[in-house]
């Protein structure tokens, strides 16, 4: 690939497998999920973005641990992206005392804020302008630090969103709106919901960097995603990506929508076919970047982790019904450090 | 203590005393100014933002000049987008910074509740205690000169409903210098409710940064013969109501809440104890409203020491008239709490 000014480069070979088992890690722990839910002792609502992992890990791959993330409701993939470990974040799903949230949270709120994962809101668009707030701390601090905000479709249509951005490209702050078109909300489909069907296009209204590009294609997100956070992290301000992709299973829960009747099953089909992880492992393959047996002998790891985190889980004790109350406030400081 | 007086205006002030050696008279607006000041000297995690907060009147002088002094990358205006910078605030707080956001009407805030409700109250509970939210969201209540219903609410009880929020209103300038400071350093998100119609009281006010504590009330004056609880502007009404009664040989002790949430019951209980009556003026509506809480508290936990029903006074349930005829018919005042300590005494 010949490289032409203001393009990137392919990546490296080591970057090609990070995003490979990046991916797969997220892909093997949602369906997890899927198989343990049945046994009916993860009582939570789960979202899982199976189909959706290309762009978590696209974008993570660019990021630096103390860079933040903020999430919603479908969290998994950017959570585990960004360097969170497995076991906290099943454990939390189980309602245990040793979950990232300490059995407060469950699936839709994981937090992991030494991997800079400042916590995930279940409420469409709710993280949106919080990420733009963390991201007008670090520029305040003088810090080098850029926030990615993940949302979806629907939120595009949230108020907040467009407040948010206002007041981002007014104050060119180091942030990236990273939208994931998955063309539902719960099952209302984008054509239903939106007058022009063009996310990324609310970023001219901004004077900001728009592009929408397949959220399908690792490769296509990463460099996406590392011109935007290069921008934002360079004092250029905002960016918004729209990223197209689908998701495979529910808006919660193991199922697929159309067992439902919730969608057509054809159009399932046709996007398991554009499946993110198999067309990028058939480009390292097909292209002789990797043997087959090379990336399956890099994804062990990954099988271990997920085991040793099932049993972390399982075996993690619940709270106490006596910590009930506990961390409903923050120990009140006002009389420290005056 | 002299910081405890409740003076309405400088006049007042000034036939108390006034200014003495060591004691400096400072006005409720002024004391949130030096507050505001004094945090920003010291701590570079303290910023303001909200509407206009860097215009020339600077929210009606309580952050007059900030900006000139801390600049406006510490002391910002904002777009009119009162949810989404809440959050922004938020995220801000999260990520290490100690912002007060400013309104100048709490009913700016229902704008915001999104962010407050869902997110800033449940930050620290739904994420395990992993992050703390030190937030201060400051507005003020409107009254008079026909403000009407959407720049005269007082939402301190749709607040106190909610668990992860504090609510704190001062009624003199002391305790608006020591609570502004103590909610910002509190680490908990705080809504700070000021009352515009005591930005020009006056009281004795030190030069030095102090913190009042969260959660503690204060007797206001002592009596014997019944207890009023009141908040705001409405402690006001209650010591000119307690001076009234007093000369009809009535001795009412006038609890000021100062925080909302969490309260001080325990100071409400011990003052039914002595006295067994009480009265409860809120500057906000009855139904649900702080009035009830603190009835409850009395019912709950104090039910062997009342000798009468609990009487509130609180605004009638209708929106605020803006003309001054019906506007003046909806606000009670000290005349309401009289006639209704009167009432609690003859009642058996």
């Amino acid at each position: 690939m010949k490289k032409t000014p203001g393009q990137i480069d392919m990546p490296s070979k080591d970057t090609l497998l990070a995003l490979y088992l990046s991916m797969l890690r997220i892909r093997l722990f949602e369906e997890k999920i899927v198989a343990l839910y049945p046994e009916q002792e993860m009582k939570c609502p789960v979202h899982l973005c199976i189909g959706q992992e290309a762009i978590a890990a696209g974008v993570c791959l660019n990021l630096k641990k103390e860079d933040y993330v903020f999430s919603n409701h479908r969290g998994h993939g950017h959570a585990l992206a960004k360097g969170a470990r497995m076991a906290p974040l099943l454990a939390e799903f189980y309602g245990k005392t040793t979950g990232c949230s300490k059995g407060r949270g469950g699936s839709m709120h994981i937090i992991d804020v030494e991997n800079g994962v400042l916590g995930t809101s279940a409420i469409v668009g709710g993280g949106i302008p919080m990420g733009v707030g963390a991201a007008l701390a670090s520029k305040m601090k003088r810090e080098d630090r850029v926030t990615v905000i993940f949302f979806g479709d629907g939120a595009s249509e949230e108020g907040v969103f467009y407040e948010s951005f206002n007041f981002a490209a007014l104050k060119k702050l180091p942030v990236v709106f990273m939208c994931e078109n998955n063309f539902y909300a719960t099952n209302s489909p984008q054509d239903a919901r939106q007058a022009v069907c063009k996310i990324a296009s609310s970023a001219a209204a901004f004077d900001a960097h728009g592009v929408c590009i397949d959220g399908n294609d690792v490769v296509e997100v990463y460099k996406a995603s590392k011109t935007a956070i290069t921008r934002a992290r360079s004092g250029k301000g905002p960016s918004l990506i729209e990223a197209k992709t689908y998701r495979w299973k529910g808006h919660v829960g193991p199922e697929a929508d159309y067992e439902k009747g919730c969608r057509p099953k054809e159009e399932l089909v046709e996007w398991i076919e554009k499946c993110p992880l198999k067309a990028f492992k058939s480009y390292l393959v097909d292209n002789g970047v990797f043997l087959p047996e090379g990336l399956e002998k890099a994804a062990k790891g990954i099988n271990k982790e997920l085991t040793e985190a099932v049993r972390f889980a399982k075996d993690s004790p619940y709270p106490q019904a006596s910590e009930l109350l506990n961390h409903v406030y923050a120990p009140s400081r006002s009389s420290s450090g005056l | 203590m002299p910081w405890t007086k409740i003076y309405g205006n400088r006049t007042e002030f000034e036939k108390a005393g006034g200014e003495r050696a060591g004691l400096r008279g400072l006005t409720y607006k002024d004391a949130l100014l030096e507050a505001a000041t004094q945090m920003l000297e010291t701590d570079d995690r303290v910023m303001i933002l909200g509407e206009g907060v860097d215009d020339a009147g600077g929210v009606f002088g309580t952050t007059k000049d900030l900006h000139k002094k801390f600049g406006r990358g510490r002391v910002m205006d904002t777009p009119l987008a009162e949810n989404a910078l809440t959050g922004v605030a938020l995220g801000a707080a999260i990520a290490g910074m100690r912002p007060i956001f400013v309104h100048m009407r709490v009913d700016f805030l229902p704008l915001t509740m999104d962010q407050i409700m869902n997110h800033a109250a449940k930050w620290h509970y739904m994420f395990g205690g992993a992050v703390c939210v030190p937030l201060t969201v400051r507005s003020i209540i409107g009254r008079g000169w026909g403000s009407a219903a959407q720049h005269s609410q007082s939402l301190q009880a749709v607040f106190a409903h909610i668990p992860g929020l504090k609510v704190v209103m001062p009624a003199n300038p002391y305790d608006a210098k020591g609570l502004l400071r103590a909610s910002v350093y509190d680490g908990n998100p705080v809504i700070f409710i000021e009352h515009r119609w005591l930005y020009e009281h006056m009281g004795h006010v030190p030069k030095e940064a102090y913190t009042v504590p969260l959660g503690k009330g204060i007797v206001r004056r002592k009596g014997g013969d019944v207890t009023i609880v009141a908040l705001s502007l409405m402690v006001f009404e209650a010591m000119q109501a307690a001076d009234i009664l007093s000369k009809d040989g009535i001795e009412a002790e006038v609890i000021d809440l100062r925080t909302v949430k969490p309260m001080d019951k325990k100071l409400i209980l011990e003052s039914l104890m002595k006295t067994g009556r009480l009265v409860v003026a809120d500057t906000g509506w009855m139904d649900c409203g702080v009035g009830a809480e603190v009835a409850a508290t009395a019912a709950e936990d104090g039910f062997s020491c009342l000798k009468a029903p609990v009487i509130r006074i609180a605004l009638p349930e209708c929106p605020t008239p803006a003309g001054h005829v019906l506007e003046k018919e909806f606000y009670p005042g000290k005349d309401r709490i009289v006639e209704a300590v009167k009432k609690t005494l003859a009642l058996k």
